[in-house]
């Protein structure tokens, strides 16, 4: 098994004009690790996150991907098509609000293996199989399967997106605010979800998040953002326990003690 | 190898940005080694810096100067200055850490939490399991507590589930902070007995321990630290 | 006074033609992909066929025999209307006859009568896109089509199965055209697909209010999608038709009375017509007397 990271970010920025949406960010990421990119509102990690899944295309910089063959390829010269396909099969992405990344007029089985007939598998029962088995993964109710996620509550609209963006064992999941408008009880059945899935199944994942105990509990790894800069980055427990720069410190200290 | 952990000339201060960048030193000049096969215990008053010292070689806290070098696998590693990606191997497979506090995630039973360092090291999860029943057994963790999540634990259950998860793996260095806190004296004897095992099985321990009669039961060695005070380094 | 004296052959201007010619080639040479033309006014409204129409006017010429039916029959207002138009404008040949028309435009229906090399089927189409009920926007049913991007057409599909336990979809059934486009083959049932697979005839369709045209060309395979576990089935009717006893073609429900009285009769009335000419006989047949035994003969 190779060491090589699985992802190579260099010198990654977005400007608007001259207003910064985030500069001169570089990691390496390598399969199986979490890495959580907190900071407040205008830090530039929703941006980050934005143009590392190439939903956006930056203003300069490089990020490479090891694709399944172990090739490197640079992410913003792939074709649509390209960047597409990956974006299916090799990769998630989790909204915050889980009406952005499922189909609400669709069942909940539909949702689930939509990827699979994206990608050719055309037997109805293996698909529904694969949707049932996904669908208690998520510790959604099989009887449920046939209903649309309009009639879901926000925790099991959240949990349908993420077997949607699992099923196709996707290596890197990016994660905008997943727990974010969810109520506290469900937060926590949520992320005990989502470690457990990142674990069982060596996700490399990138989690934007405002909440430290998120980034605490999901991450092994990183990265403090403010104004669109990377103000420190290292392991998660050593930056929350022993935050050095200025601003690290001040959200330490912010948290409010239960 | 006889000693599987040295630490050179290291200090650390912290630089409080919210009050005015005042700087608080905490250690200067550390350096020692411990030796497989014994168990070396930092000593001195409250504040002197142990707790920070064991946090530093665990890469929980950041080191300012000096090295900690780590036979790790075939090779060795300075984990002041080592990658993330680096100090996460080494702590799965090579230094090990009972910390003071036990943190809980909510959902995953006691079991789950002592039995999970061995399942990160590749282990089979039943596997596992069966080895961590034995371990709370022998902690005295009554068993219908075992399924739960420990976080209505009372302090001594908490700190037992996190010796448990200390000591089921084979690393050879094992960091101690205060591992009997929280115990009661038949617990502290299990402990005493655990720490023997672990001696016996080459395992370089460093620890800290209040209670004297445990650190009489089981020191070989006992560095001060007060002999890292910052400020006073030898002129 | 002649009417044709006051409209160009076939009601559009010639440059129009060559602008919804040059469509159809390109049609052709990408079977099954949608191309945009800019559809003109016609004297009918939108709904009423006028994609149709316009391909039609652009490739008929002085020579040509036309037929025009819908939903199978030559009698009914759309197709009496349309061929008449084309008597008006082109001063061409009509016929109800399937084997003699060198084109044929249709709303909804295949002729039963198998077409052969050098035919024109000329279909009238609603709403080109397959996709379009699944995904409202134009952009990124593009970009589906272009990136070959079709699982939500088996999103579709599978909800038909989940909800119904089959396909439930029985008419404009999606169908892929020459292993590359979905195409919507208009809202004629399913059981004429099979018709559109390797047919010897060229086919178009012509969407006006969409401004959408699409070909596929002779000898084209075109294979309705399906699952492997639920593979594509046409509909069977477990009673031959009531005037010509036909069996293995599509039948329509006329109603006869107000009290539930009804038949099954052939869609298709230029194959009723002819098998009853040969012979055949429905166990209707002799007590009711149809209309389009009255029609006028072609001229």
């Amino acid at each position: 098994m190779t060491d090589e990271p699985l992802l190579r970010v260099s010198a990654l920025s977005k400007f608007y004009g001259s207003r910064v949406g985030c500069d001169n960010v570089s990691f390496d990421l390598w399969p199986g690790e979490v890495l959580a990119v907190v900071g407040e509102s205008g830090s530039g990690k929703t941006t980050l996150l934005n143009c590392l899944s190439t939903r956006l295309l930056p203003s300069s910089g490089t990020a490479s991907y090891r694709m399944r063959d172990g090739q490197f390829r640079e992410l913003y010269r792939m074709s649509e098509a390209e960047r597409r396909f990956l974006m299916r099969t090799d990769w998630g992405f989790v909204h915050q609000n889980p009406a952005d990344g499922l189909r609400m007029t669709v069942s909940a089985g539909a949702n689930v293996g939509e990827r699979l007939m994206a990608v050719g598998d055309r037997h109805y029962g293996k698909i529904r199989a694969t949707a049932v088995d996904w669908l208690s993964r998520v510790e959604i109710e099989q009887d449920r399967i046939d209903d649309e996620p309009r009639a879901f509550s926000g925790g099991m609209r959240q949990r349908l997106q993420i077997a949607r963006n699992l099923v196709t064992g996707p290596r890197l999941v990016f994660m905008d605010e997943p727990t974010g408008g969810l109520d506290v009880s469900v937060q926590a059945r949520l992320l005990d979800l989502l470690r457990g899935l990142v674990t069982d199944l060596g996700l490399a994942a990138i989690v934007v998040t405002h909440d430290l105990a998120v980034a605490r509990l999901l991450s092994q790894r990183m990265m403090v953002m403010k104004d669109g800069r990377v103000v420190e980055s290292g392991l998660t427990d050593r930056v929350l326990d022993d935050p050095r720069a200025p601003y690290t410190q001040l959200l330490v200290s912010s948290i409010l003690q239960v | 190898m006889p000693t599987p952990l040295v630490v050179s000339d290291v200090a650390k201060s912290f630089t409080m940005h919210l009050r005015d960048g005042i700087k608080l030193p905490v250690v200067a000049g550390v350096s020692f080694s411990i030796r497989a096969g014994e168990c070396t215990v930092l000593g001195g008053p409250s504040g002197a810096g142990k707790s920070s010292i064991l946090k530093m070689l665990y890469g929980n806290y950041a080191v300012d100067e000096g090295q900690i070098i780590v036979r790790h696998e075939d090779g060795l590693i300075d984990l002041a200055n080592a990658s993330p990606r680096t100090v996460l191997a080494v702590r799965r497979q090579t230094i090990g850490y009972v910390s003071q506090f036990l943190r809980t995630v909510p959902r995953v039973s006691a079991l789950d939490v002592v039995a999970e360092p061995l399942v990160e090291r590749g282990e089979e999860r039943e596997v596992a399991r069966g080895k961590a029943r034995a371990l709370l057994a022998q902690l005295n963790l009554p068993e219908k507590l075992w399924a739960l999540p420990p976080a209505t634990f009372s302090g001594g259950e908490q700190q037992r589930v996190n010796i448990a998860r200390g000591f089921i793996t084979g690393h050879p260095i094992l960091l101690l902070d205060e591992p009997t806190a929280s115990l009661d004296a038949t617990n502290r004897n299990v402990v005493i007995e655990l720490i023997a095992a672990k001696k016996a099985a080459g395992v370089a321990l460093l620890g800290i321990f209040h209670d004297h009669d445990v650190r009489e039961a089981v020191a070989d060695r006992i560095i001060d630290v007060t002999a890292f005070a910052p400020g006073k380094l030898a002129a | 006074m002649t009417d044709i004296a006051t409209y160009n052959f076939a009601y559009l201007d010639e440059q129009t033609k060559r602008m919804i010619r040059r469509a159809i080639l390109k049609g052709i040479a990408i079977p099954g992909y949608q191309v945009p033309f800019a559809s003109r006014e016609m004297p009918m409204p939108y709904g009423w066929g006028t994609g149709g129409v316009q391909v039609t006017a652009s490739i008929i010429g002085p020579d040509d025999v036309l037929k025009v039916i819908d939903q199978g029959a030559d009698d009914t207002t759309n197709a009496v209307s349309i061929r008449a138009f084309f008597k008006k404008v082109a001063n061409v040949a009509v016929t109800t006859d399937t084997a003699g028309a060198t084109i044929i435009q249709t709303r909804h229906r295949i002729p039963e009568h198998p077409l052969t090399a050098g035919q024109v089927l000329v279909y009238q189409v609603p709403i080109p896109e397959p996709l379009r009920f699944l995904e409202p926007r134009e952009t990124e049913t593009r970009k589906m089509h272009a990136l070959e991007e079709y699982g939500l057409m088996h999103v579709k599909l599978y909800e038909d199965i989940a909800k119904h336990g089959r396909i439930a979809t029985t008419y404009a059934y999606p169908v892929k055209v020459e292993g590359r486009y979905v195409m919507d083959p208009s809202p004629t049932p399913k059981f004429d697909n099979p018709k559109m697979h390797r047919s010897p005839a060229l086919q178009l369709f012509g969407a006006g209010r969409e401004k959408r045209i699409y070909a596929v060309p002779p000898f084209t395979d075109v294979v309705s999608l399906d699952f492997e576990d639920h593979p594509f089935e046409v509909q069977t009717f477990d009673q031959p038709c009531a005037l010509c006893a036909a069996e293995n073609v599509y039948l329509d429900e006329v109603i006869l009375d107000d009290h539930g009285g009804h038949m099954f009769v052939c869609s298709d009335t230029d194959h009723c017509e002819k098998r009853r000419q040969e012979g055949h006989r429905g166990h209707l047949a002799p007590e009711i007397h149809l209309a389009s035994e009255k029609m006028e003969p072609a001229q």
